[in-house]
């Protein structure tokens, strides 16, 4: 049930504009950020050759394009979730899914995984580009597999503020800007001047994500992360439970 | 009461909800069996939209209980949703999906088994009259194809108890005639309730009547219990038709209005009986009696009188 609900939020993507819109900007920027680091690259290659142990191609090309995926994605991400929730309470077709014999956690499950399927397929396209550097050499494949796991983490923590703010309106603008705002909050809480080991600084999402840009999987990260995302689903299920009883 | 009747399909306790301090629907109880058409009738603002919600599970009553066939809709609500279709006031249509990829998506999610679904979509086109739209858009259609496919989202996986809320509205002549004898159709084998502002509507299709007035049920009855609400009234009928004081002087004879067709509606006096003192006086004087018979009353009488009446109160 779960997956219907997701296949029809995908079909509902891939019918908008918007969403082919947010894919090619995607894709662009990613494509224009490889070829400059690859440039660069190339022009300091000779330099490198002479240190004892260089940076690699993953290390130098592959890491900044997934730094830079994640930024884009806090401005992707928002525009992608709004509508989940919103519109359908705007046009009344929220009926439709609560008179089937769904429970409201279906229903924001399946909301999440389809914009998370899109999402991920995004991250797909930037993996085949940082593919594309077998071409012409050797890729670190630890460091990709943590680059890899650390944006699925964060997508699924974006996306579920995503749903969880779409959930709580019935504008679709209101839950995009609600979601741009936690998400780049969230992302800057580190510029603070705080104490390095202040408990402000734990929800810093920045923190959280570059430790796997280093090719570290620290255990409280992935929990950290994957707490996030299941807090902010089971407040979009909660608000939605209310929406029946509170009317 | 926990031993349901196979026949029952909805039962309704003591349906109550309040919106902060106005109380919407009043301690509504009802039960509706299989094959049987329900005409769930009230002015605007009565309550009707927040009843069907709370029959559907879209809103929790305030207190109250729902039964669909046995099962309770606040303790088991997912397998109480899958026996029942529910059009909306509002169709309730993704409008950028065609209606063949939108009716999958309804038969899906009420788990219609994936090898029947091509043919349930299939037999919900053919009875909703959309056969020859399913590869258009939802967005793309006129007002009355977008109210069928809401029609036969509604009737697709052959569910026990059917809820239309007003499902003939933007209809053209024809179409609503279509739509009347889906609904008496479905009425054969399932259970419906229809609510409507149509009068007529209600005659033609409905075994039995509801009126809801101010949150509450005023009346409930089937459609020949109607036409016995104010069944002591009499239509009397004159050839040499006296002025209506001589009429009303007849012994038993309370009110004396004339009707149409040069009729006269008689209300008898409290408990008596009219009828062969006015036989006799017609006898005496002349009148030239040609009828004489039980007033039968509609439904738009019940109703103003039912809604009407609480008004001045």
């Amino acid at each position: 049930m779960i997956f219907t609900v997701a296949g029809k939020e995908l079909r509902a993507l891939f019918s908008s504009p918007l969403a082919w819109v947010v894919l090619a900007f995607l894709q662009v920027t990613m494509g224009w950020i490889l070829v400059t680091r690859l440039d660069a690259y190339l022009s300091v290659q000779t330099q490198l050759m002479q240190m004892d142990t260089p940076p690699g191609v993953t290390e130098i090309i592959v890491a900044p394009i997934f730094g830079a995926a994640a930024v884009i994605l806090i401005m992707a991400v928002p525009l992608l979730s709004m509508r989940l929730i919103a519109e359908e309470r705007r046009n009344q077709t929220m009926t439709f899914l609560i008179s089937a014999p769904l429970s409201m956690t279906q229903i924001v499950l399946g909301k999440f995984v389809g914009l998370y399927s899109f999402l991920m397929l995004s991250v797909g396209l930037i993996l085949v580009m940082a593919a594309s550097m077998y071409l012409g050499g050797r890729l670190d494949l630890g460091l990709l597999g943590t680059l890899s796991l650390g944006l699925a983490l964060l997508i699924a923590a974006f996306a579920a503020v995503g749903v969880f703010f779409s959930s709580l309106t019935a504008q679709p603008v209101v839950a995009a800007t609600a979601t741009l705002a936690t998400l780049l909050g969230l992302w800057l809480l580190n510029m603070s001047q705080a104490s390095p080991d202040s408990p402000f600084l734990m929800l810093a999402l920045i923190r959280r994500y570059e430790s796997f840009t280093k090719g570290l999987i620290d255990t409280g990260d992935i929990v950290f992360l994957l707490v996030f995302t299941a807090v902010f689903l089971i407040l979009a299920i909660r608000r939605l439970d209310s929406d029946r009883l509170g009317g | 009461m926990n031993a349901p009747d196979q026949n029952q399909t909805v039962r309704a306790t003591d349906l109550t909800r309040q919106f902060g301090d106005r109380v919407a629907v009043n301690q509504v109880s009802f039960s509706l069996n299989r094959g049987e058409v329900l005409g769930f009738l009230g002015p605007n603002g009565a309550g009707k939209t927040t009843t069907m919600q709370m029959l559907t599970g879209n809103l929790a009553p305030t207190a109250g209980q729902v039964e669909i066939c046995g099962i309770d809709m606040l303790e088991r609500p997912t397998e109480a949703k899958a026996r029942i279709g529910y059009l909306p006031e509002t169709p309730p249509l993704y409008r950028d999906l065609t209606v063949n990829e939108f009716l999958q998506l309804a038969g899906r999610l009420h788990r219609v088994p994936k090898k029947e679904l091509a043919g349930a979509v299939e037999s919900a086109k053919q009875r909703c009259g959309i056969g020859d739209v399913g590869q258009r858009l939802i967005g793309a259609l006129s007002k009355g194809y977008q109210q069928r496919v809401g029609i036969a989202q509604a009737i697709i996986h052959n569910p026990d108890v059917v809820i239309l809320d007003e499902p003939t509205v933007g209809l053209d002549p024809n179409q609503i005639r279509d739509i009347r004898a889906l609904i008496r159709e479905l009425g054969g084998a399932h259970s419906v309730i229809l609510s409507t502002h149509i009068l007529p509507e209600v005659e033609q299709v409905c075994s039995r009547v509801q009126i809801i007035h101010k949150g509450r049920l005023v009346f409930a009855d089937t459609l020949g219990g109607v036409k016995e609400f104010r069944g002591r009234s009499l239509m009397l009928g004159l050839r040499n038709a006296p002025p209506i004081e001589a009429i009303a002087e007849v012994p038993g004879v309370g009110r004396v209005e004339p009707a149409r067709g040069g009729l006269f509606r008689i209300e008898p006096q409290p408990d008596t009986d009219p009828t062969d003192a006015l036989v006799q006086a017609s006898w005496d004087n002349g009148w030239g009696l040609f009828q004489l018979a039980p007033a039968v009353s509609s439904i738009e009488d019940v109703f103003v009188q039912l809604t009407h009446r609480e008004e001045t109160v």
